[in-house]
């Protein structure tokens, strides 16, 4: 019997760390699959895990449902976009921030905006709970939509061009494998130092509020403040993914924000397994691969998207238990 | 006679055109335990609400060791040493026994933004929360997962998780409910063991436990209070017994 | 309008705990049945007909069917499942009538203006609109406030064991509460039609001002949802007549009339964020 443990206990160290190694082959096996687009889809899934992990945090680990999160996504790629903008054209941005193409600054600009936004919306939107709070998140992720759809001197409605990626020592973002390794690095990083978070006394917190806020209340602890940091941190990762994406596709535009992309978000870290670590790499895959094989089919392939949707949110806690079990 | 801990006057809370508590003074005082007994819907629930800050007193004056109670939120009353446990055991379902206890001790170290040593690895909390467990008996159950316990080991570690942040007033919600008459037994030991190092205010129906352990005990109806006294007075006082007594001791 | 819409969707959520994303896809429902019907037939009371019978039952299909799962169910399954069927409204009147805006004409009785006080024009069809709101709210008010099948989905909303126990059959009411719910979300898109557009994705623009509205009056509440409503439509209307104007003193041009857009639409956000800031449960929760 305790052989069976240690096996168990050792496939599940183990399993991470494969799969980390997996990830970092992928470029290597698309050369050998000889089908270069893959890695391309693979970066899109990185990326996606990237800002659905940022969701996890608050979904998965908080339990709050924010509907709004794909606002801190595009807010990080237009910090990219707009900089580069501003470097191509030359003009300071509100007259003293100069523009850059400098990924080093890019990257950590775009998560202190969202970082910044995040908090600013996650103050009043945490004073609510339950439905509420779900509407009040969808509600200023549009809102910030519709900031940008009027921003005529970035694109508005039609997007903003990156005709290059931001540069940096060694780097090569025109290289696709590089993209790819960037994405990577970035996701696992933030993976890592998220999982390294909610084991500490703060996660804990986080954990306790969303099992019962009433005793976190009777035990002292005004959960206020970790809840908005926690907001606060989410925004911050899906800030960088959205830099990542303004890298990766050379484009931004308040699709990045609609609510739509929210809802994919979502949807993301449920099919991956709320609060599991890797869920949402897993859930960013799955939904990514589902998208384009349907979109393949048929131009309505929303129409079959919607049903398994239903379908994944009626069965999907009993699957996540199956396979718990099994594991 | 030293001043009382936990005092009450006067306080009386109405939703829209009903009074839940009418004009209610109580008293604790430091090592006892004052007993607060009577029918359904006598208002002992909003009562305790009302002291845990969790509603707001229409009128009246309520204080802790001295301090104004009424302008502190209820993180804060807990804070200062109000202890309390749910009748509907308010636990982290999916976390172990161990853990929950840890909380309990983590929150009463202090801010919690710490961010980098693994909690359930620290031992600045595992070890108070080792002891706490022991102290009403659970710690063979430290690893199990809440979920998986019985009712009323759910309701010891409701205790536990309220001893653990060594309170000076613990306010407890009907800890017997549901328990059978051997874990009521025990529940009382547990509760008798702790008289001296905790003031009680004990919401119970439980007759035999409340004479059991009571110093004192006052009946609520209708949300005021019709007796309050040693528990040989309230045996005998004729009010209590037309009231409420005397359908729960025949 | 965005009364007709909260009312219904506040409905829903104050008495069965379920949030519902499609409720704009039975506007849009509504608004696809009435336009059909109106150019079918030409007769604007047969689409109204039409409107709120198709949004009605497709809503009470969907509550048996789909709904009534979820009802015990985190938000977050919820969301994910009224998401997918919003994706599959949309793309199922996309194959029905194609993708394109679809324009309904008013007949000749309700397109004209009318002087409502002595050299003010007033179109009629708003009048109507307005007219519409302020009897379904009279009538709503009686309904839930004065009638035994009010009383039951109140008494359902804050205790749905015991109702049962009494032996009402409370998944029958349920489905008739959504069903109202779902007719009213008709009516609205039949009124919608001629002023907006008909068109895939309508319901979600819409839907989410209805969010708007439901948060600053205080989720559960008629009354909230009435005061809301007209808080939110008419900051609305004020910021977009005065915003623009205001924006010209300071920018020029079409860049100017994108931002002052923006700006309007923001404007009720703002008003949302306001609200919460000194009434986070909004003006009149019910909950």
């Amino acid at each position: 019997m305790s052989e069976t443990l240690t096996h168990s206990r050792a496939r599940q160290m183990a399993l991470p760390w494969l799969g980390m190694l997996l990830l970092f082959a992928v470029p290597f096996i698309v050369q050998g699959l000889g089908i270069p687009s893959l890695l391309g889809l693979a970066t899109r899934i990185a990326i996606a895990a990237l800002a659905a992990a940022s969701l996890n945090v608050l979904l998965g680990y908080g339990g709050l449902v924010s509907f709004g999160h794909a606002a801190y996504y595009g807010l990080g790629a237009y910090t990219v976009g707009i900089l580069n903008a501003q470097f191509v054209s030359g003009d300071l941005l509100f007259g003293i921030i100069p523009g850059t193409n400098q990924l080093w600054f890019t990257l950590p600009a775009a998560m202190l905006v969202s970082g910044l936004v995040a908090v600013c919306l996650g103050a009043l939107c945490l004073r609510t709970s339950g439905v509420q709070f779900i509407m009040i998140t969808l509600a200023f992720a549009q809102m910030i939509y519709f900031l940008f759809i009027s921003l005529k001197a970035y694109g508005g409605d039609d997007g903003l061009l990156m005709r290059r990626p931001n540069i940096a020592p060694f780097i090569n973002l025109h290289n696709s494998a590089h993209m790819y390794y960037l994405a990577v690095v970035c996701l696992i990083a933030y993976v890592l130092f998220c999982g390294r978070l909610m084991r500490s006394r703060f996660g804990r917190v986080i954990a306790g509020q969303r099992q019962s806020e009433r005793r976190m209340v009777a035990l002292g602890i005004q959960t206020y403040p970790y809840k908005l940091l926690a907001f606060v941190l989410a925004g911050m990762g899906a800030g960088l993914a959205g830099a990542l994406t303004a890298n990766y596709a050379h484009f931004v535009s308040p699709d990045l924000m609609h609510w739509t992309q929210s809802g994919d978000l979502l949807i993301m870290v449920v099919i991956g397994g709320a609060g599991r670590l890797w869920g949402p790499l897993l859930g960013a895959a799955v939904l990514i691969v589902l998208e384009t094989m349907l979109s393949g089919w048929t131009q309505y392939w929303q129409i079959i998207m919607g049903p398994i949707l239903v379908l994944v949110a009626l069965y999907s806690p009993q699957l996540h238990r199956r396979l718990d079990l099994s594991a | 006679m030293t001043a009382p801990l936990l005092q009450l006057r006067n306080i009386t809370k109405r939703f829209g055109g009903m009074v839940a508590t009418n004009d209610l003074s109580l008293d604790v005082h430091a090592g006892e335990v004052h007993a607060l007994i009577g029918p359904n819907g006598a208002g002992k629930t909003t009562l305790i609400c009302q002291i845990m800050g969790e509603l707001r007193s229409n009128s009246g004056s309520m204080t802790f060791d001295g301090v104004n109670l009424q302008p502190l939120s209820p993180p804060r009353r807990a804070r200062l040493g109000i202890g309390r446990t749910f009748q509907i055991t308010q636990l982290l379902g999916e976390d172990t026994v161990l853990d929950n206890v840890a909380m309990a001790v983590q929150a009463g170290l202090g801010h919690s933004f710490h961010f980098w040593r693994d909690a359930r690895k620290n031992a600045a909390l595992l070890t108070p929360a080792r002891a706490a467990l022991e102290a009403v008996g659970l710690l063979p159950r430290a690893a199990m997962r809440v979920a998986d316990l019985a009712h009323g080991e759910r309701k010891q570690l409701e205790l536990a998780v309220a001893l653990a942040l060594k309170p000076r007033l613990l306010v407890l919600d009907e800890p017997m409910a549901g328990l059978g008459p051997a874990e009521s037994e025990a529940m009382t030991q547990i509760l008798a063991g702790l008289k001296s190092q905790v003031a009680m205010l004990l919401v119970e129906h439980d007759m035999d436990a409340v004479f059991a352990l009571a110093d004192r005990i006052t009946v609520l109806v209708y949300g005021a209070a019709i007796a309050s006294g040693t528990p040989q007075q309230i045996r005998q006082d004729p009010r209590v017994l037309a009231a409420y007594l005397s359908e729960e001791m025949v | 309008m965005l009364f007709l819409l909260a009312a219904g969707l506040t409905l829903v959520f104050g008495i069965m705990g379920v949030i519902n994303l499609a409720h704009g896809s039975l506007y849009m429902i509504g608004a696809y049945a009435a336009a059909w019907t109106a150019m079918e037939t030409g007769s604007f009371l047969l689409a109204a007909i039409a409107a709120i019978a198709a949004a009605g039952s497709v809503g009470m299909v969907l509550e048996m069917v789909v709904l009534r799962r979820f009802y015990a169910r985190d938000h977050v399954d919820q969301v994910l499942a009224t998401f997918g069927l919003v994706l599959f409204f949309n793309q199922a009147m996309a194959l029905m009538f194609g993708r394109q805006p679809l324009f309904v004409t008013l007949p000749q009785a309700l397109s004209g203006t009318v002087l409502v006080a002595p050299g003010v024009p007033y179109p009629v069809f708003r009048l109507l609109i307005i007219a519409a709101v302020i009897v379904v709210a009279v009538l709503l008010w009686l309904f839930i406030g004065h009638t035994r099948i009010g009383m039951l989905v109140r008494a359902g909303a804050t205790n749905r064991e015991m109702v049962r126990a009494m032996g009402v059959p409370i998944r029958g009411l349920y489905t008739l509460v959504f069903g109202l719910g779902a007719a009213l979300a008709g009516l609205a898109g039949l009124l919608a039609g001629p002023i907006y557009s008909v068109q895939v994705g309508m319901g979600e623009q819409i839907l989410i001002s209805t969010f708007v509205v439901i948060v600053i009056g205080g989720v559960g509440s008629i009354r909230g949802a009435s005061i809301g409503a007209l808080l939110v439509g008419g900051m609305d209307t004020l910021l977009r007549a005065v915003v623009p104007a205001l924006l010209q003193h300071v920018m020029q041009g079409p860049d100017a009339d994108a931002l002052a857009g923006g700006i309007a639409s923001m404007g009720i956000y703002i008003v949302m964020a306001v609200v919460l800031l000194l009434r986070p449960r909004g003006l009149f929760p019910s909950l």
